[in-house]
């Protein structure tokens, strides 16, 4: 029979790590899509001298890697002395990491969006902002829904980088496990399950609409 | 000085006019010094060779294109004036392009609705009212709950005439509306727009169905590099043409 040491507290504390990693994912997307939004509509439809800065800054954001991000902007909130938690770092700079991809992603979906479908729009009366709100967004997210899918998965994943900052989210947990047990492969293994269990439904939803939305066009 | 008629906001009058309209992409002049007039329940057609600037004149019409030079207006309304309000002429001028331009989100009725509701403000019923009636006319009343992507050409193009035409407005500009279709599309999308004109709509239309522009035109004009070369009843430009380039440019399409 297989044995193990792993007792039902443990789990729990488990799963209190998998608590952390999904609230940590949800601060991140929620704030990188709303920003990602905003820089991605600045990104496709303003003028050079507010487009550019905007896309410099997302470039530093997207190739710094994040692991330097999160300890940088943990050492400089206690350089500071700002009084915020590690917690909140960590969810602010993963939110920011998120919303320069999402730029990208919803810059993408706008642009996508072909001109003579928007002048077909105006033709009809429409205003600038009538023609954003009903005819480029909902074509924009269509396009961009598998891609934002993708990348709040990979968020998910990438929320483990904040043990480095000292918050203990699921991978930190299960690490601490494992040097306590000496379970690696089954405690690894549970682990991983946990963060499949949280992925798929996201990636459900993901492959929902987009059948829904294929079966229109 | 009282009762000129020829102030600016010449009150009532119901037409488009084109004053030595000028227009350029950049450094290339597309539009030479345009002159037109017309009336409220006239069918001009213009017909022309490609890159002559026909596209680039409906688009000046109803402000979608600015232009450099002249003037155009609407029912007296100077169209390029800084104080005009686009998006309120622009209801009164319906515009069908040669891709249609169904938005693929929307259903035929939704995309048809959509305009009323937003421009108009109409309530829900009513503009449901009103796209119904309109899709009945262009022969789509079947198809109110599908999506474009599941209709032929020929009836995205009769959505987009029907959607045009739920704002009920005063004109009507058609750029090349069968270009793009399957030979076997052509001839509804020409019906449609023959009963238009049968309905007393006041129409534009740039064609390259020269024998469709004789039969339903009041007036045809030849349009060539920026230029109307020709001008007047059908007969007379299609049928006797004058001017050497308006002769060689209909040998080339009959
Ligand atoms: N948006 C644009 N930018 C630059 N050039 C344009 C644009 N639209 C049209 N043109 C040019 O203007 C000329 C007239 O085009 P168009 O009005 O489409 O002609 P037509 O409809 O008679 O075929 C062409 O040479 C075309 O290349
Ligand atoms: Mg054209």
């Amino acid at each position: 029979m297989f044995e193990t040491s792993l007792t039902w507290n443990d789990v729990l504390f488990l799963l209190q790590g998998a608590g952390t990693t999904l609230t940590i994912t949800f601060w991140a997307v929620l704030g990188g899509t709303i920003l990602g939004m905003l820089f991605g509509l600045a990104r496709a439809t303003a003028p050079w001298w507010l487009n550019a800065p905007i896309g410099f800054v997302l470039d530093i954001l997207r190739s710094v890697p994040l692991l330097i991000q999160f300890v940088l902007a943990n050492s400089f909130k206690s350089i500071l002395k700002l009084n915020v938690t590690a917690f909140t770092v960590g969810c602010v700079v993963l939110a920011l990491y998120t919303a320069a991809y999402c730029a990208e992603i919803v810059r993408g979906g706008i642009l996508a969006v072909p001109p003579t479908t928007r002048r077909a729009a105006r033709s009809l009366g429409m205003t600038y902002t009538q023609d954003l709100t009903n005819i480029v967004f909902p074509i924009a997210l269509r396009v961009a829904l598998p891609s934002w899918i993708g990348l709040t998965l990979g968020v998910m994943k990438d929320t483990a980088l904040v043990l480095w900052i000292g918050i203990v989210e699921l991978l930190r947990s299960s690490q601490i496990l494992v040097t306590r047990l000496q379970e690696p492969l089954f405690i690894l293994s549970i682990a991983g399950l946990i963060y499949f269990l949280m992925s798929f439904p996201i990636a459900r939803l993901g492959a929902r609409l987009e059948k829904r939305w294929r079966e229109n066009d | 000085m009282h009762g000129s008629g020829h102030g600016s906001k010449s009150g009532g009058v119901k037409m488009i006019e084109l004053k030595d309209v000028r227009k350029s992409f950049g450094s290339l002049e597309v539009l030479k010094g345009v002159s037109l007039t017309v009336q409220k329940g006239e069918v001009l057609s213009v017909i022309g060779g490609s890159g002559s600037g026909k596209s680039t004149m409906l688009m000046c019409i109803n402000g979608l294109e600015p232009i450099q030079g002249g003037q155009i207006l609407v029912d007296g309304i100077d169209v390029h004036a800084r104080g005009t309000d686009l998006n309120k002429l622009r209801q009164k001028i319906g515009i069908v392009f040669q891709q249609w331009n169904a938005f693929p989100h929307l259903t035929v009725l939704e995309n048809v609705m959509l305009a009323p509701r937003k421009v108009l403000g109409k309530s829900k019923r009513e503009a449901e009212e009103i796209a119904v009636k309109q899709l009945t006319h262009v022969g789509l009343g079947e198809k109110l709950k599908v999506y474009p992507s599941k209709l032929s050409g020929g009836q995205q193009q009769r959505m987009a005439i029907a959607r045009a035409l739920a704002m009920s407005p005063d004109y009507m500009l058609f750029d090349e509306v069968t270009s793009a279709l399957d030979p076997q599309l052509v001839g509804e999308v020409l019906d449609t727009l023959k009963m238009l004109s049968e309905e007393g709509m006041t129409m534009i239309l740039v064609t390259h169905e020269i024998r469709f522009a004789r039969d339903v035109s009041d007036r045809v004009a030849f349009f060539h590099k920026g230029l109307i070369h020709e001008i007047g009843a059908p007969e007379q430009v299609i049928g006797n043409p004058q001017k050497p380039e308006t002769i060689d440019f209909l040998k080339s399409v009959l």
